[in-house]
């Protein structure tokens, strides 16, 4: 309770502090993991309308060629992320649990590799829209873990006014490392990328937000602003869910984005940091979104690293690279450990919104025996929207979901820190996962009817 | 791949915080132990027995409960019987019979808790739901105070300890009145330093306000209690206590008196703060304790007894659930 007294940090209301496992990567440079024989590029891999495919089978992909077109205004272009044949589209497991269209690219042996590319695009003389467009069509989605297409925050409304691009270099799930690596090492991309989107807004101002475990990134990018550019790195208080946007322009601005509302109602456009490094390369090299920076962690595998993955990699190559997993891993995750997805299967392909890949042993997976509520407040303190965890888990308990909405259930943004702080082990943030997705089904029956 | 492993699929979050419910409840007994020192110190032999028997009347009848109804939980486990008890035992006179210490046990947990679902979801304070029901079925034993002693009797008996339940009470014991039944009924203070050191007669948690005190220190800095109830009772309770010695100065004690007399600490600091019984917002925690504090100050100035910390408590918290509708904090990105 006495932590505003130690730390003048800026940060958001409430939040968690879990523990720091960033020791294990956050050293380590960024390592090109070799290209595998095979990739599958999920034709969906980003919230919106999944690509439209434009190659068939047999043809042969250059590594950077465009193979599937956005199909609507949410939805991206995807790229073969290396040179060979398109062996097959099909039906493959995805990480999300769902069978999804894929193209298969076997590679070709022969090819070195180079990137297909005709040059640098000439941003300066390029309209907003026409810059858009190619951001589109360069298959950039949010690299933090969301996937929600890039372009579309970019997008002012009418009568809506973008002054400040925040850039969101929090990374406030433990163990992850990625973007901390992109900003020492691809600072010069970032810049580039700031440079870019600042125009397509029409922004004043922009923010480089990054917690204070990552303090030589902090000093790093403050020290490397060119001075041309109206700028500064904020440095914040390391606490989870910093990295949610709302809570990023809480602990930035002091501004607070209305319910049901987004960024751009408060004037502000949030993207993440590696996003915005992707963007800066497609702008210098013509390379659109074909790989990224993956953390390879946790105690469950040999090697923990941070690799630049081909977008499409089978996960087993990655761990097969890694040194494998250890003989007691018992979950292996895509995302952190606080809003990841565990994986049933280890043929599931790294996407573009996969931020790390954490291997969990049966040490850290001990499934806890759950004791009563016994409303001690700690998860009304932890909810970084404000709501009462414990009401609404005693609701979902006993199925009133309907009650829940006077509870602003819908409000939730299902981080997990009241799962996370609850001494009585109640799965509180599972519980209203599942009460979210039966309202949002009962409320579309409801519009259906009537 | 050496071999694929066997992989299991739970739902994130996959940290978890260490400390759980038996934790927090472990932490709060320990806060106590203190206090529970002095108390045999300053009365002996009686008050340990006291302590055994209401832990055991309280632990007795969850267990019993847990067999008879063959549940898979095992709720002896939390600990929270084994606090009941503790915290029962504290409300209590060190030279109550010790049948009456057991039944107020049994009655703490049964009444208090089990009939409104166990952990979790009573309404009262479970000891004090105890102490109620022996404050009410045996009311000269439970206001039947012996004087507190040094450590070289600490073999006497206080009274009428062993009293076989149901037959009239030996009157013959020492007896003592307490700084609030003195002020009371006979107008006379007792000075604060003997009631912040534990120099006066009473409960056995109703004499040491220092070790209290510094076990609810440690509790509010390790986050296990909400400092805004014990605040909101401190901070009414001087209010309304200064505010009448400024209308007659010979007539009502002070606010010191009246924050280091009686139940006051033990009630403020480990009583209303049972998370259960108490609002699950900062608002209404403050209300809460506000309200505490006024009817402490009301009941024992004005009311029949000398003592109000239990009924303020037990009255506010049949105000909880009011207090947890009407005192919903603003949403994140709602209107202000």
């Amino acid at each position: 309770m006495l932590s505003f007294l130690s730390n003048t940090l800026k940060t958001f209301r409430h939040g968690i502090h879990p523990g720091d496992y960033k020791d294990l990567t956050r050293n380590l440079s960024i390592e090109r993991l070799p290209f595998s024989e095979e990739l599958t590029i999920p034709l969906s891999q980003h919230l919106g309308a999944p690509s439209k495919c434009i190659v068939k089978v047999g043809d042969e992909v250059k590594r950077g060629q465009i193979i599937a077109k956005p199909s609507g205004f949410v939805s991206i272009g995807q790229h073969a992320p290396m040179s060979g044949t398109v062996k097959s589209i099909e039906m493959r497991h995805h990480p999300n649990g769902k069978m999804v269209e894929s193209v298969i690219i076997k590679k070709d042996l022969f090819s070195p590799q180079t990137f297909y590319n005709e040059h640098a695009m000439d941003w300066e003389n390029l309209s907003a829209d026409e810059l858009i467009s190619l951001i589109q069509h360069g298959g950039f989605v949010g690299l933090g873990g969301a996937a929600f297409p890039t372009h579309v925050k970019l997008k002012t409304p009418e009568g809506k006014n973008a002054r400040f691009l925040i850039v969101n270099g929090v990374e406030c799930e433990p163990y992850l490392t990625s973007d901390h690596r992109v900003m020492l090492e691809q600072s010069e991309d970032i810049f580039l990328g700031i440079r870019i989107l600042l125009k397509i807004l029409g922004a004043e101002k922009f923010y480089i937000g990054i917690e204070n475990n990552k303090q030589d990134a902090i000093d790093f990018l403050g020290e490397n602003i060119p001075e041309d550019m109206n700028g500064e790195v904020v440095a914040l208080q390391t606490k989870y869910p910093q990295g949610a946007e709302k809570m990023l322009i809480e602990a930035v601005l002091k501004r607070e984005v209305p319910s049901g509302k987004l960024p751009i109602d408060v004037e502000v456009v949030v993207q993440n940091s590696g996003t915005i490094a992707g963007i800066g390369m497609m702008f210098r090299f013509g390379q659109p979104l074909i790989e990224r920076v993956v953390t390879i962690t946790g105690p469950g595998i040999e090697n923990p690293a941070n690799l630049l993955v081909p977008i499409g990699t089978p996960l087993t190559d990655v761990l097969e690279h890694c040194g494998g997993l250890k003989e007691n891993t018992r979950q292996v995750l895509f995302g952190g450990p606080m809003m990841g997805a565990p994986q049933s299967d280890l043929d599931v392909p790294i996407l573009k919104g996969t931020s790390g890949i954490l291997c969990l042993t049966d040490e850290e997976v001990t499934i806890k025996e759950e004791f009563p509520c016994i409303r001690c407040l700690r998860c009304v303190d932890a909810c970084p929207v404000y709501l009462n965890p414990s009401r609404l888990g005693a609701l979902a308990k006993t199925r009133e979901y309907e009650g829940m909405l006077d509870f602003h259930i819908m409000d939730c943004v299902e981080c997990g820190s009241c799962s996370y702080v609850c001494p009585s082990n109640i799965p509180l943030v599972q519980r209203f996962r599942v009460s979210k997705a039966l309202l949002r089904e009962q409320q579309a029956k409801q519009k259906k009817a009537g | 791949m050496k071999t694929a492993p066997k992989l299991l699929l739970t739902s994130s979050p996959f940290l978890k915080q260490q400390e759980d419910t038996p934790a927090v409840m472990r932490q709060v007994i320990y806060a106590l132990i203190p206090a529970l020192i002095a108390a045999i110190y300053f009365f002996g032999i009686s008050a340990l027995l006291v302590i055994v028997a209401s832990v055991f009347g309280a632990v007795g009848t969850e267990w019993v409960f847990n067999i008879s109804t063959k549940k898979k939980f095992n709720s002896l486990k939390d600990y929270t019987a084994l606090l009941t008890g503790i915290l029962l035992a504290m409300t209590l006179p060190p030279g109550i019979p010790l049948w009456m210490a057991f039944l107020g046990g049994v009655v703490a947990i049964a009444l208090g808790k089990l009939i409104f679902g166990g952990t979790g979801s009573n309404i009262f304070n479970p000891a004090l739901v105890g102490r109620a029901f022996l404050q009410s079925s045996f009311p000269v034993a439970i206001t039947t105070w012996s004087p507190y002693a040094d450590f070289n009797s600490f073999m006497m008996f206080r009274g009428n300890t062993f009293t076989i339940p149901f037959v009239k009470a030996n009157t013959d014991a020492v007896t003592a009145a307490t700084p609030l039944a003195q002020m009371k009924f006979d107008g006379k203070l007792t000075e604060t330093q003997n009631l912040f050191f534990g120099s006066s007669a009473g409960s056995l948690g109703e004499t040491t306000a220092l070790l209290l005190l510094l076990g609810g220190v440690y509790l509010t800095v390790r986050n296990y209690i909400n400092w805004r109830i014990p605040t909101g009772i401190f901070i009414a309770v001087f209010l309304f206590a200064s505010g009448l010695q400024l209308i007659d100065a010979e007539k009502f004690a002070s606010p010191m008196f009246h924050l280091f007399s009686g139940g006051l600490m033990l009630g403020a600091i480990f009583m209303a703060t049972d998370p259960v019984s108490s609002p699950i917002t900062h608002k209404g925690c403050w209300i809460f304790g506000l309200g505490i504090g006024f009817l402490v100050v009301l009941i024992r100035t004005f009311g029949g007894l000398p003592e109000g910390v239990m009924y303020a408590i037990l009255l506010m918290n049949s105000v909880t659930p009011l207090l947890n509708s009407v005192t919903q904090p603003r949403i994140y990105g709602a209107a202000k």
